[in-house]
């Protein structure tokens, strides 16, 4: 963790402020949110369509971050104990700022807990790659690569974001997924490039998340090419296209380097940022949702 | 003197958990010259902190062996109870919490393997005699958490015990395991007040939430007093711990010490605790408290616990299942030696400076520039650095 990251964080709460949060200023999680200091708010759709892309980029943060936390008493040595949490952690220190800023923008007020906890699956506009199960730790560092080798050249560009929630969460994250892909992408060669039985594993796994990649890359399933331009133009969105040339080289150099096979084929399922999931996801919302949904509105 | 050393013989004896004798420590053997003997006497004696080069008794390596590794078994398998709610935190903030909480006791796990290690005994021996159950970990952890609030009583009472238990270690006489113990007992001190935190705030909740406190605290709080060991009377190893400054108060001192404490914040928390004859003594100025069911401690120690048998077979599935990752980190770094970070425990730990390989920033990303330079792998951070929570606090 950066030190920055955790400066001005008041001390019974341990853990990281989202990246959102001025120094000393985070409001517990259910209080009224104030501005985050934007002056020029966008209005009607291009909201809705704001309030729905960063809802996706919130999700994906979420998603990715339970499934890594799964991970937790079973990490194949303790220094991945550590790395492992450390990457949930930031994920979720991303979760909550982007939740935040989303329930900001359009649609009813809502916080970031109300986002996580209590909408159901058709809701979540998360990608179908970060709900994949696990799978051994080849598949999940597979996971990791491709998601990390988009998120930081997506935050890399969202930084820059006029929108100071947005590039405050961004700013903060983008150093957090420099890491995380350069943890990765570390244990995809060791993987590739180690024995024959990790090798095996490492391209086995890499096979079955690399078709999900590429919805990453769709243009967002809202109101046409229109409102992603105007998004766009605003700064509150990174044309999706725009990112792939700069993932693939990043991830073709990496499996290369780990002597692995980069996948082919041309089935590429989606639907995640519509809301249509995988089989698994209801299991996984079921278990990050359970306690809270016993007292919705009781304090936790 | 530290030629005398004898570094090999006692990690062998370690293996077994049992006093060997070994060849070079026979006792009255010749091997070792009054002077070390007196130096070391005169170390403890002066209160001041022994260092793994000075020589030192036998006995008292494999004390501090085995009290070593049994407070990072400790660690390691405590992560396990409270693990078991970060998928259902009930609030972002709270499972950020948990989540660094969790993260913190890998790295007292890591700097207490670590401290071992200077004693001559590696990390994966202690693991082979935690998994064979001839080395043991705090019993606390064979109880389940069966409700959230379980959660907040493990912070509020279990990490309170320890550092009860641990701050007289700051001042234990050999140095790593003192040093660890500072570094250790600052980062506990988050954990139980975020753990009061969490009951507060359950008690001073629903009907339901109040309930779950209780019982939480009603099934927490003698398991909690047991944690100090058995009574003094029968304790084996006190007296020799006491005398040679590993250990500073007697096991009911430290135990006293913790109802001290624990009696007047049940109060602010508003929940019982289920103890009837708990009462405060005017004269003598602490809380009375009953009667301790020994029987049950000797059961869980024994390995009849609730939670026993799960804790070590989640321990040896992740060992056993992460065996073909640490081949492949130890193939990659023999294939590549000049890759600083090729091995295993190069992961960025937490607070650690990152220098991130595929640069933020600085190099165009995903450019080959970006990666050309595999040496750059290298992360710090190899050391353990654990301390997410007190880093995010600071």
């Amino acid at each position: 963790m950066t030190a920055d990251a955790a400066s001005g964080h008041p001390g019974m709460d341990g853990a990281r402020a989202p990246a959102t949060a001025a120094p000393g200023s985070e409001a517990p999680l259910g209080a009224p949110v104030t501005s985050p200091g934007l002056g020029d708010e966008p209005a009607g759709a291009l909201r809705d369509a704001a309030r729905a892309y960063v809802l996706g980029l919130g999700d994906d943060a979420l998603i990715l971050s339970h499934r890594l936390t799964e991970w937790v008493t079973r990490a194949p040595a303790l220094e991945e104990e550590l790395a492992l949490a450390n990457v949930a952690l930031d994920l979720l220190g991303q979760a909550r700022g982007l939740l935040e800023r989303a329930g900001q923008l359009g649609g009813p007020a809502s916080t970031a807990d109300d986002l996580a906890y209590l909408r159901d699956a058709r809701g979540f506009r998360n990608c179908l790659l970060v709900e994949l199960e696990n799978g051994d730790f080849a598949r999940t560092m597979a996971r990791q690569l491709l998601f990390s080798a988009w998120q930081l050249p997506l935050y890399e560009r969202l930084r820059h974001s006029n929108d100071s929630a947005l590039a405050g969460v961004a700013a903060a994250g983008a150093r957090e997924a420099a890491y995380h892909l350069d943890h990765a992408a570390l244990w995809v060669r060791r993987l590739g490039d180690g024995t024959d039985e990790s090798h095996r594993r490492m391209q086995e796994g890499l096979d079955a998340v690399w078709p999900y990649a590429a919805e990453l890359f769709l243009p967002e399933p809202f109101e046409g090419g229109l409102v992603l331009g105007a998004l766009v133009q605003r700064e509150l969105a990174v044309d999706p296209a725009a990112l792939e040339p700069v993932w693939s080289a990043t991830v073709h150099q990496v499996v290369t380097e780990a002597t692995l096979e980069v996948p082919t084929g041309d089935w590429r399922p989606a639907g995640g940022r519509q809301g249509l999931h995988t089989e698994a996801f209801g299991f996984l919302l079921a278990e990050l949702q359970s306690l809270r949904r016993t007292e919705p509105e009781a304090s936790w | 003197m530290p030629g005398a050393m004898t570094e090999a013989p006692t990690s062998r004896s370690g293996r077994d958990g049992r006093s060997v004798p070994t060849e070079v420590e026979l006792p009255g053997a010749p091997t070792t010259s009054d002077a070390a003997r007196e130096h070391f006497d005169a170390l403890v004696a002066s209160d001041e902190r022994i260092e793994p080069r000075d020589w030192m008794p036998d006995e008292y390596r494999k004390t501090l062996v085995r009290q070593i590794a049994q407070h990072a078994h400790s660690e390691i398998i405590g992560m396990q109870p409270e693990g078991n709610w970060l998928t259902r935190a009930p609030s972002l903030r709270r499972k950020a919490i948990l989540l660094a909480k969790v993260q913190d006791e890998a790295g007292h796990g890591l700097y207490l393997y670590s401290a071992a290690e200077t004693l001559g005994v590696a990390r994966d021996e202690l693991e082979a005699l935690l998994l064979s159950g001839r080395q043991k970990y705090s019993s606390i952890f064979n109880y389940p958490t069966l409700t959230w609030a379980d959660v907040g009583a493990i912070g509020w009472l279990v990490d309170g015990a320890a550092i009860v238990n641990q701050i007289p270690l700051c001042r234990c006489s050999y140095g790593p395991y003192a040093r660890a113990m500072v570094r250790i007992c600052k980062e506990e001190s988050f954990h139980q007040r975020q753990g009061f935190e969490l009951l507060y705030t359950l008690a001073h909740g629903t009907d339901a939430q109040r309930a779950m406190a209780q019982d939480a605290v009603d099934r927490w709080w003698w398991p909690s007093l047991m944690m100090f060991g058995p009574p003094d009377a029968e304790s084996s190893h006190s007296a020799q711990s006491m005398a040679w400054g590993i250990k500073r108060f007697s096991n009911d001192e430290l135990r006293q010490r913790f109802v001290d404490q624990a009696a007047p914040q049940a109060a602010v928390l508003g929940l019982r605790l289920p103890d009837p004859e708990l009462r405060f003594d005017e004269e003598s100025g602490h809380w009375r408290y009953g009667e301790i069911d020994w029987s049950e401690f000797r059961a869980v120690l024994a390995g009849n616990g609730p939670c026993n048998r799960r804790r070590l077979e989640r321990r040896r599935a992740a060992l056993a299942e992460g065996a073909w990752v640490r081949e492949a980190a130890t193939a990659y770094a023999r294939k590549h030696p000049l890759v600083s970070g090729a091995g295993l425990g190069t992961a960025r730990q937490p607070g650690a400076d990152a220098t991130p390989v595929v640069a933020a920033g600085t190099a165009p990303l995903g450019s080959p520039e970006a990666e050309a330079t595999p040496a750059g792998l290298a992360t710090p951070g190899a050391t353990a650095t654990a301390g997410a929570t007190a880093t995010a606090a600071a």
